[in-house]
C-alpha cells in the first residue's frame, strides 16, 4: 500500500466510531439542506409551470381583485390597438360540498380560449358541452383526486347552496398539472354570483407590437393591472420566499453544526496525535505535506458524508413531498400536486457545502500542527499548545459586537440577511469565547481534596480549551434549539392571545371553510339576525384587492361595528390616531403596515369596485392570519362605497340560557341553506393551534437533527478524549483509584463541561431567539410577537442533555477501562 | 510480608501463550529484590499480579496477611491505595497538575486534607531534591526530574511495598544511576520493601537479591 494511503487510512480506521460520527454529522447536514432545497424548488417550479399552462399563449394578463373586475373592461381591452385577441376568464375557488377542500374552477369563453388557451379547452364526447350551464371538465389530477370520471357528478358550494355539475370530459391533456375544472364563463358567473365580473383577461398581441408600448397605452381602472403571465407566479414565489429561505437557513445550521463537529473532532484528534505528526516532520515530511495529509482526512469525511447525505436527502425529499406536500405543511401550495424535481445544481451545491464544511473543519488544526516546532511537539504535554491560538478574547468579542450591530440593519430584498449574519456572528463569537468561559466556570468550582470530582475540575481548569472544543457542538445545538423554542413558544403564545382578542363572540358562522364562492346574501343575513335567541350579530365581508402589482393581494375586511369599537376590540400595536372626520377610518394589520409602508395618521388609497377610495389610517393591529396584509374597515362604509351587501362570516352573541345547538339548528333550517360552517371560539382556537403546530413540525425535525449532531459531537469528543487518556487511567488504577471513581470523575467532567455548555447555549439561544423574534420574523413576515419563555421545555431538554453527557462519559470510560487500561501505562503514545 | 505461591499466568490468546509458571517468592519487610529476565517473559505481568491488577491463572498472592485472590476489584484497589507504591518506565505525571498536586495524589485518595497533603508532598519533593519545584508543571522538567517526582509520589504515603517497573528505561545512564540511588535510598530510609523489575544488571545491582524470571519460575540470577 502506498505510504500516503497508509498514513491516511491508519488514523481513520484506528477510531472507526469517531470517523463514522463525523461522516454521519456531515451527511445529516447535507441531507437536510438538500431535502429542504429540493422540496422548495419542486413546489415553486410546479406552481410556476401550472401558472404558465393556465395562461396559455397569452402575452399579457389583466387581473384585479380576487372577486373580479367589471367585465365591461373586456371589450375595451379587445379593441385596444395592438391587441390581437382577448380572452376573459372567471376564476373561483369553489368549496366542495362533500369535503373541506376547494376546487379551482375557471369559466372560459370557448371560442376565445380555443385560440388563446387551447390547453384549457375540454375534450369530451360533445364539444357543445362546454356551452351548457351545468357541465364541467376536470383536469386529470382533479378527476383522480376526486374519484370522478365522465358521467360523474361534481357537487360544489355556491353561496350557501350546493349545486351539481355533470362531468363531461377532461381538460388540459394527460400532462396537465394541478387540480382544476373548466366550465362556460357565463355559466360560472351565474352559478357563483359573479354576474358582470371577470377575474382576468388574457391578451395576445400583434406580433409586430412592442409589449411595453401596449402596457403603457392601456387605461385600466384602479386595482386592475396588466402584466406578463409569469408575474403572478413570481409574486407567489416572492410571498413564500421568506418562508423557504428561513427553512433553508435552518437546514444550513445543521450543516454548520456538522462542520463544527468535524472541527472539534479533528482538533482533539490532531492534538492527541501531535507527537506522531511531529515524528513525520522529523523524518522529512514538509509542512505542506502535513497539511495535505490532515486535510485529506477531512476530505474523506466530507466526500463520504456528502455522498451519504445526498442519497438520504433525496429519499427524504421524496417521502416528505408525498406526506406533507411542497410547502411542508404550511399551506401555501396545493399539497398534492408537486412531483420531486431533482436539481443537479442543488445536489452539487450541498455536496460541495458538505465537503467544504468537513475540509474547513480539518484545515485549522492541520495548519496549527504543521506550524508547530517538531522537537517541542514530540514532548509529552505539548498537545495543549495546539489550543493556544483559541485563547485571545478579542475575536470573539468583536464578532459579538458586529452581530449586535447587524441586528439594527434593514432587510435586503425583503429578506433578513443581516439578521441571519447577526446569528452567525453571535454564534461564532460565543464559540470563540468558550475556552475563557469554560475556564471561568472551572475557576469558580471548589477543589477541596483529591477526590474524583476535584480531579475533574482540576483538569477542566488546566484544559479549558479542550473542554470548550468538546462542548462546542453542544453549545451550537443547544443555542439553536433554545432560540427556536423561544421563538415558537412566543409565537404560539402570541397567537393564542390574539385568537382570544379576535374571537369575542359566542359562536361563529361561515359560509364555507375555504374558497371564495360561498357568501351570505343580504336576505339570509336578515334572516340570521332575526333568529330567536340571538342578542347580537356582526357580519364580516372580506375580499382581496390589488393595491400594488408587485405585491400579493391585500385582504379588505369589512366588519359591522368597527367605527364604534375597533380601538377597544382590536389587538392594537399602534394607535388609535384621530383623523379628519370626512375620511373613513382604516385599521392596518402589521404586515399591511410594513408592506404598504403606512403608519397611523397616513392616508391609504384602496381600489374598491373599480374606484380609488382614500382612508385615514387610524391604527395598526396584530394579525397572524393574513401574511400579505389586511385592512379592516367599517362594513357600513364598505357597503356605501361598493354597494356590496353580501357577507362571508358572522359572529353570533347568544342570549343567556340559549344553547349553540339550538341556534345552529334554526339557522341551518333557513330557506336556501344547504351548507354552512359553525364553530365555537374554542374550536377555532384548537384548529388554529393545530395548524400552527403542523406548520412548525418541520422546524422541530430540523431542530432534532441539530440536537442529534450536537450529541454526536459530544460523544465523539468525550469518546476521543477518554481513549487518549487510557494511560492516565492506567496510572490512576495503579495508584489505587477504583473503576467507579474513574467513572465518577469522567461523569463529573462530562457533566461540568456540558452544564457549562448548556448555560452558554441557553444564554446564546436567548439572544438568538430575540434576533429571530425582533429581526428575522419581523423582516420576513412583518409581524411582531411577545416574548414567552418555554421554561419547562428548556429544563427537560437540559436534563436530557446532561444525562446524555454523563452516560456518554461513563460508557466511554467503561469501554476504555475494559480494554486493558492497566497495560496502557507502558504505551509510548 | 509478601508470599507468592506457585503463580502461573498465560498471555491471553488466541492462542494463549504461557508466560510463567511455578513462581514462588518470600519477601520480607524492608527487603529490596530485583527481578530480571528476557523481554516478554512476563516481568510486568508478575508485578500486576502482585498488585492485584491482574489475576494469575494459578497460585496465590498473600500480601501483608491478605490473600489477594479473595479480594474483588475494589478490595484490591483499596489495598493498593494504602500499601503499595508504583514507579513506571514512562513517568506518568499528570500534565495538568503541578508537581506538589501530582505527588499529593495518593494522600488525597486516602482522605487526607488538601493542605496537609500538599505539605507532605512538598516535604517529599524536598526529599527527592525538588523542593523549589513544587509549583512547577511537568512540562518544565527533564526526564530524570520527572522520574524523581514519580518516586516521590510512590513513597509519599509510606507504602509497605514499592513496585518499580523499568524505572530507568527512559533515562540516560547518568540519570539512571542517580534515580536508582535515590530510589534505593528512599525505600530503605522509609523501611519499605521493593521489587524492581529491570533489564539492566547494573540497575539490579542496587538490590539485596537479584532473581531471574523464567518460564518455570524465579531463580537466583547468576
Amino acid at each position: 500500500m502506498p505510504l500516503w494511503l497508509a498514513l491516511l487510512r491508519g488514523p481513520l480506521l484506528q477510531h472507526p466510531a469517531r470517523f463514522a460520527l463525523s461522516v454521519l454529522a456531515i451527511a445529516l447536514g447535507v441531507a437536510l439542506g438538500l431535502a429542504v432545497r429540493v422540496i422548495n424548488a419542486s413546489a415553486v417550479d410546479e406552481f410556476a409551470a401550472a401558472s404558465r399552462a393556465l395562461s396559455g399563449e397569452a402575452d399579457l394578463v389583466v387581473r384585479g381583485a380576487r372577486e373580479g373586475f367589471d367585465e365591461a373592461l373586456y371589450p375595451v381591452l379587445a379593441r385596444t390597438p395592438g391587441v390581437q385577441l382577448a380572452s376573459p376568464v372567471i376564476e373561483v375557488d369553489a368549496p366542495l360540498a362533500d369535503s373541506r377542500e376547494v376546487l379551482h374552477v375557471m369559466g372560459i369563453d370557448l371560442f376565445r380560449a380555443l385560440a388563446l388557451q387551447p390547453g384549457l379547452v375540454g375534450e369530451g364526447t360533445d364539444r357543445l358541452d362546454l356551452l351548457r350551464p351545468d357541465t364541467v371538465f376536470l383536469s386529470p389530477m382533479a378527476a383522480a383526486s376526486l374519484g370522478l370520471s365522465v358521467g360523474g357528478t361534481l357537487r360544489v358550494q355556491a353561496g350557501v347552496a350546493v349545486r351539481e355539475l355533470r362531468v363531461v370530459g377532461s381538460a388540459g391533456g394527460e400532462a396537465a398539472r394541478g387540480r382544476w375544472a373548466i366550465m362556460d364563463i357565463a355559466a360560472a358567473q351565474t352559478l357563483f354570483g359573479r354576474e358582470g365580473l371577470v377575474s382576468r383577461v388574457d391578451l395576445r398581441l400583434d406580433p409586430e407590437v412592442d409589449v411595453a408600448t401596449v402596457l403603457a397605452g392601456l387605461s385600466l381602472p384602479p386595482g386592475v393591472v396588466a402584466e406578463r403571465p409569469d408575474a403572478g407566479a413570481q409574486t407567489t414565489a416572492r410571498m413564500t420566499r421568506a418562508y423557504r429561505v428561513n427553512l433553508e437557513v435552518l437546514a444550513l445550521v445543521a450543516l454548520f453544526t456538522g462542520g463544527l463537529l468535524v472541527l472539534t473532532t479533528q482538533a482533539l484528534a490532531v492534538a492527541q496525535r501531535r507527537a506522531q505528526i511531529a515524528l513525520l516532520r522529523v523524518i522529512g515530511f514538509t509542512r505542506r505535506q502535513v497539511v495535505l495529509l490532515l486535510a485529506s482526512e477531512g476530505l474523506v469525511v466530507g466526500v463520504l458524508g456528502a455522498l451519504a447525505g445526498t442519497l438520504i436527502g433525496l429519499v427524504a425529499a421524496r417521502l416528505i413531498l408525498g406526506a406533507f406536500g411542497g410547502d411542508l405543511g404550511a399551506g401555501f401550495y396545493d399539497a398534492a400536486s408537486a412531483p420531486l424535481r431533482v436539481d443537479g445544481g442543488a445536489i452539487a451545491l450541498f455536496a460541495l457545502l458538505g465537503v467544504g464544511a468537513a475540509l474547513a473543519g480539518s484545515l485549522a488544526p492541520a495548519f496549527e500542527v504543521a506550524r508547530a516546532a517538531p522537537a517541542q511537539a514530540l514532548k509529552s504535554g505539548d498537545d495543549q499548545r495546539a489550543f493556544s491560538a483559541l485563547r485571545p478574547a478579542w475575536p470573539g468579542l468583536l464578532a459579538i459586537g458586529l452581530g449586535v450591530a447587524m441586528t439594527r440593519l434593514p432587510p435586503v430584498g425583503g429578506l433578513p440577511v443581516f439578521g441571519y449574519l447577526a446569528i452567525v456572528a453571535l454564534l461564532g463569537g460565543t464559540l470563540a469565547l468558550l475556552p475563557r468561559i469554560a475556564r471561568l466556570v472551572a475557576m469558580r468550582l471548589p477543589v477541596t481534596a483529591t477526590d474524583a470530582a476535584s480531579l475533574a475540575v482540576a483538569r477542566l481548569r488546566a484544559y479549558p480549551t479542550q473542554a470548550a472544543l468538546s462542548v462546542a457542538a453542544v453549545v451550537a445545538a443547544v443555542s439553536l434549539v433554545t432560540a427556536m423554542a423561544i421563538m415558537v413558544a412566543s409565537f404560539r403564545h402570541s397567537l393564542d392571545e390574539w385568537l382570544g382578542a379576535m374571537l369575542p363572540a359566542d359562536l361563529y358562522l361561515r359560509a364555507a371553510t375555504d374558497g371564495d364562492a360561498a357568501f351570505l346574501s343580504p336576505e339570509l343575513q336578515q334572516a340570521i339576525r332575526a333568529t330567536p335567541g340571538l342578542e347580537r350579530v356582526e357580519f364580516l365581508r372580506w375580499q382581496q384587492v390589488l393595491t400594488d402589482p408587485a405585491l400579493p393581494r391585500t385582504t379588505v375586511l369589512a366588519r359591522d361595528g368597527v367605527a364604534g369599537d375597533a380601538a377597544l376590540r382590536l389587538p392594537l400595536v399602534s394607535g388609535p390616531v384621530a383623523g379628519p372626520t370626512d375620511l373613513p377610518q382604516a385599521w392596518l394589520s402589521e404586515p399591511a403596515s410594513t408592506l404598504l409602508n403606512l403608519v397611523p395618521g397616513d392616508r391609504l388609497t384602496l381600489p374598491l369596485d373599480g374606484r380609488e377610495h382614500v382612508f385615514h389610517v387610524a391604527g395598526i393591529w396584530r394579525d397572524y392570519a393574513r401574511q400579505n396584509g389586511a385592512v379592516l374597515v367599517d362594513r357600513d362604509v364598505y357597503r356605501r362605497l361598493t354597494g356590496d351587501a353580501t357577507a362571508n362570516d358572522a359572529g353570533l352573541w347568544m342570549a343567556p340560557g340559549v344553547g349553540a345547538g339550538e341556534i345552529i339548528e334554526t339557522i341551518r333550517r333557513l330557506p336556501g341553506v344547504d351548507r354552512m360552517v359553525f364553530a365555537t371560539p374554542l374550536d377555532i382556537r384548537a384548529l388554529s393551534l393545530s395548524i400552527f403546530d403542523r406548520t412548525f413540525a418541520v422546524t422541530y425535525a430540523l431542530e432534532a437533527a441539530a440536537v442529534v449532531i450536537g450529541l454526536l459531537g459530544l460523544s465523539s469528543a468525550i469518546g476521543g478524549q477518554v481513549i487518549s487518556r487510557r494511560r492516565e487511567f492506567g496510572m490512576l488504577r495503579h495508584l489505587g483509584v477504583t473503576r467507579r471513581q474513574i467513572a465518577t470523575m469522567l461523569a463529573a467532567e462530562g457533566l461540568t463541561a456540558t452544564a457549562a455548555g448548556l448555560l452558554v447555549g441557553y444564554g446564546l439561544g436567548f439572544a438568538i431567539g430575540l434576533v429571530l423574534i425582533h429581526v428575522v420574523n419581523r423582516q420576513s413576515f412583518h409581524w411582531g410577537m411577545e416574548l414567552q419563555m418555554p421554561w419547562s421545555t428548556l429544563a427537560i431538554f437540559g436534563i436530557a442533555m446532561l444525562a446524555s453527557a454523563a452516560i456518554t462519559s461513563v460508557v466511554s470510560g467503561r469501554r476504555a477501562l475494559a480494554t486493558d487500561a492497566v497495560r496502557a501505562v507502558r504505551e509510548d503514545w | 510480608m509478601l508470599s507468592l505461591h506457585d503463580l502461573a499466568r498465560r498471555f491471553p490468546g488466541p492462542p494463549p501463550r504461557p508466560l510463567f509458571a511455578g513462581v514462588n517468592l518470600e519477601l520480607a519487610s524492608g527487603e529490596f529484590v530485583a527481578i530480571i529476565g528476557d523481554s516478554g517473559v512476563g516481568k510486568s505481568t508478575l508485578l500486576h499480579c502482585i498488585a492485584g491488577l491482574d489475576r494469575p491463572d494459578a497460585g496465590r498472592v498473600v500480601f501483608d496477611g491478605v490473600d489477594l485472590m479473595t479480594l474483588d476489584d475494589d478490595g484490591a484497589t483499596i489495598l493498593r491505595r494504602q500499601k503499595l507504591g508504583f514507579v513506571f518506565q514512562a513517568f506518568h505525571i499528570l500534565p495538568w497538575l503541578d508537581l506538589a498536586a501530582n505527588v499529593a495524589l495518593p494522600l488525597g485518595l486516602l482522605g487526607h486534607g488538601a493542605a496537609e497533603s500538599r505539605r507532605e508532598a512538598t516535604a517529599m519533593l524536598d526529599a527527592v531534591g525538588l523542593r523549589d519545584r513544587a509549583a512547577s508543571h511537568p512540562r518544565e522538567l527533564s526526564g530524570g526530574e520527572l522520574q524523581r517526582v514519580a518516586i516521590a509520589r510512590a513513597l509519599v504515603h509510606s507504602p509497605k511495598l514499592l513496585l518499580a517497573d523499568e524505572p530507568t528505561g527512559n533515562l540516560d545512564p547518568d540519570n539512571a544511576v542517580r534515580v536508582l540511588d535515590l530510589l534505593a535510598a528512599q525505600v530503605r530510609q522509609r523501611g519499605a520493601a521493593c521489587i524492581l523489575v529491570t533489564h539492566s544488571r547494573r540497575a539490579a545491582a542496587v538490590a539485596d537479591r537479584v532473581l531471574r524470571l523464567t518460564a518455570d519460575g524465579l531463580v537466583p540470577a547468576g
